[in-house]
């Protein structure tokens, strides 16, 4: 770096190399940037590391999901093409492994991300649009595992998309409509593993980059959020590293040890391929989500019992939604420090919400 | 990372003999160097490894395919006179001639010049390559005219009952 420091004024042959591409794409500013970012650091630094986790099981996806595409078919061949790349390629099982642990992994690193991102306070002003942009991400990444967890189409991912687009069904009015158009028919199929496919590898992956490029664009714009702890300390008392190179080698460090992680898994627990999705056959029992849905799918089921008819699902929808909703809002009523009783609440939302999802999950598995 | 920072600051307050501590500090480096690139090459070997032999499974499937010494193509005896059939030699195209005088001969199809299949034509009795106009031998494999530099595999053709043998010369 210190070489780089006054590379246009050298006149060797790379000085003028840098020089006809700095006066082109603008290079010494984005230099100039990265030189003088810096991270906090503090008792809580670790959490900063949780987002850039996230982007690495999701590189991950995108090059392990390719490699799988080229051997993957949808539509009637999709369990036998599984197949193939699971017990017939070479290495193919822990390729589609990897892709599975990934996602599991990403999706946790996520939530890990986002309660972090919430208790830290890091949704407030001006950053309102990181966390928004942040839930949109998440959504859009259950609705990856949602779509992907279909396309092998075995016994368990045929069920568990049955029963999953059984509940946008009960929606009163558009419900029935909008299943069937996810579907593409009366049923779950070839049709639906079709368009599950199209949203999975083009639809979705689009989408994520757009808002994965305004998050990360807004991370570089307002720098990492103090947490409350360190804003109370005057200014002088604060510590920082360089982002260049101190925060990055720590953070490729960390990406190395998820690498390692998701190495053990994909090899010691390769992810099985079930028995080929027969439409006529009944389901098996304890046919149950992936973990990231089964909050709401034990929600619904409580509910479901508790309530007559359809009752019980409008109501589950609507409660998820609300909660949504609220989760999303919470930057516009706990906007500063100032307001220690807004921030109160805000904080309490959240530990509602974590112990929430905690236990519905824990007695979801409980009553399987 | 401030761990490295801090053993430099405690050596440069303190830098009684520089000359040991630059002995010190390269060979450390070094050795600190060939762990990780060593390191490195494994890791870029681990994943780089895997991907490899998943691509290429089907290149080392077709390459086992073509392994094949002998092919019967099925309803080859039916082929009549001054007429021809292709049919796949392992994981190439290879063409079959039934000659006018019943002499049999068969060619690996794929044009010597760029890769195109050629195509027996009965009319002018000669292997025709519709991609740049090669012409070859319909005996021999021969080329006769246009750009292949090269004859066309010849294989031996042999005729037992109602089956025809095609195996490599």
């Amino acid at each position: 770096m210190t070489k780089s420091s006054s590379p246009a004024s050298e006149r060797s042959t790379g000085g003028k190399l840098w020089e006809f591409f700095d006066q082109r794409l603008g290079l010494s500013g984005i230099l100039d940037i990265a030189l003088h970012k810096t991270v906090p650091q503090h008792s809580q630094s670790v959490w900063y590391f949780m987002g850039g986790l996230t982007l690495f099981f999701f590189l991950v996806q995108i090059v392990t999901g390719t490699l799988l595409l080229i051997y993957y078919q949808p539509g009637g061949n999709a369990y036998d093409s599984v197949r193939r790349i699971t017990y017939d390629i070479d290495f193919g099982w822990l390729i589609r492994s990897a892709h599975s642990w990934s996602a599991n992994l990403m999706v946790f690193v996520l939530f890990v991300h986002m309660f972090s991102v919430y208790f830290m306070k890091a949704y407030r002003r001006p950053r309102e649009f990181g966390w928004w942009s942040g839930l949109v991400l998440m959504v859009l990444t259950m609705t990856f595992g949602f779509s992907g967890y279909l396309l092998p189409m075995d016994e368990l991912s045929f069920f568990a998309t049955k029963v999953g687009l059984e509940i946008p069904s009960k929606m009163p009015l558009v419900g029935p409509a909008a299943a069937s158009l996810l579907r593409g028919g009366p049923t779950v199929g070839q049709e639906t593993v079709h368009r599950f496919f199209a949203l999975h590898v083009v639809i979705l992956p689009a989408l994520f980059m757009l808002f994965l490029t305004f998050h990360l664009f807004l991370v570089q714009r307002h720098g990492n959020a103090l947490p409350p702890s360190e804003e109370r300390k005057p200014e002088s008392a604060r510590r920082s590293i360089r982002f260049f190179p101190d925060f990055l080698l720590k953070d490729l460090a960390m990406w190395l040890i998820a690498l390692n992680v998701l190495g053990l898994f994909a090899c010691l627990y390769p992810w099985d391929l079930g028995l080929k999705a027969d439409p006529v056959a009944s389901t098996p029992v304890g046919i149950h989500p992936e973990w990231y849905f089964m909050s709401q799918f034990q929600l619904l089921k409580v509910l479901g019992n508790w309530f007559p008819g359809a009752v019980g699902e409008v109501i589950g929808i609507l409660m998820v939604t609300i909660s949504g909703l609220v989760w999303a809002l919470v930057p516009l009523f706990d906007r500063s420090s100032d307001n220690k009783m807004m921030s109160r609440v805000g904080t309490w939302i959240g530990i509602l919400a974590l112990a929430g999802l905690i236990a519905l999950t824990v007695w979801g598995y409980a009553a399987l | 990372m401030s761990d490295s920072s801090d053993v430099r600051s405690k050596k440069d307050a303190g830098g009684r003999s520089p000359v040991n501590d630059s002995h010190v500090s390269v060979s450390r480096r070094a050795a600190v160097g060939s762990v990780v690139g060593v390191f490195s090459v494994g890791y870029v070997g681990a994943v780089s490894y895997p991907i490899y032999r998943y691509l290429n499974t089907p290149v080392e499937r077709a390459a086992s395919a073509a392994q094949v010494t002998e092919v019967s193509p099925p309803d080859a005896a039916k082929v009549k006179l001054g007429a021809s059939q292709t049919f796949m030699f392992g994981s190439r195209p290879a063409v079959l001639i039934h000659h006018e005088d019943g002499q049999w001969s068969a060619f690996d199809a794929v044009c010597t010049h760029l890769g195109c299949t050629v195509k027996y034509e009965s009319s002018k009795d000669r292997i025709y390559c519709a991609c740049h106009g090669g012409v070859y031998n319909a005996e021999t494999g021969e080329p006769e005219a246009g750009p292949p530099p090269r004859a066309l595999t010849r294989y031996k053709v042999e005729v037992k009952d109602d089956e025809v043998i095609v195996s490599r010369v």
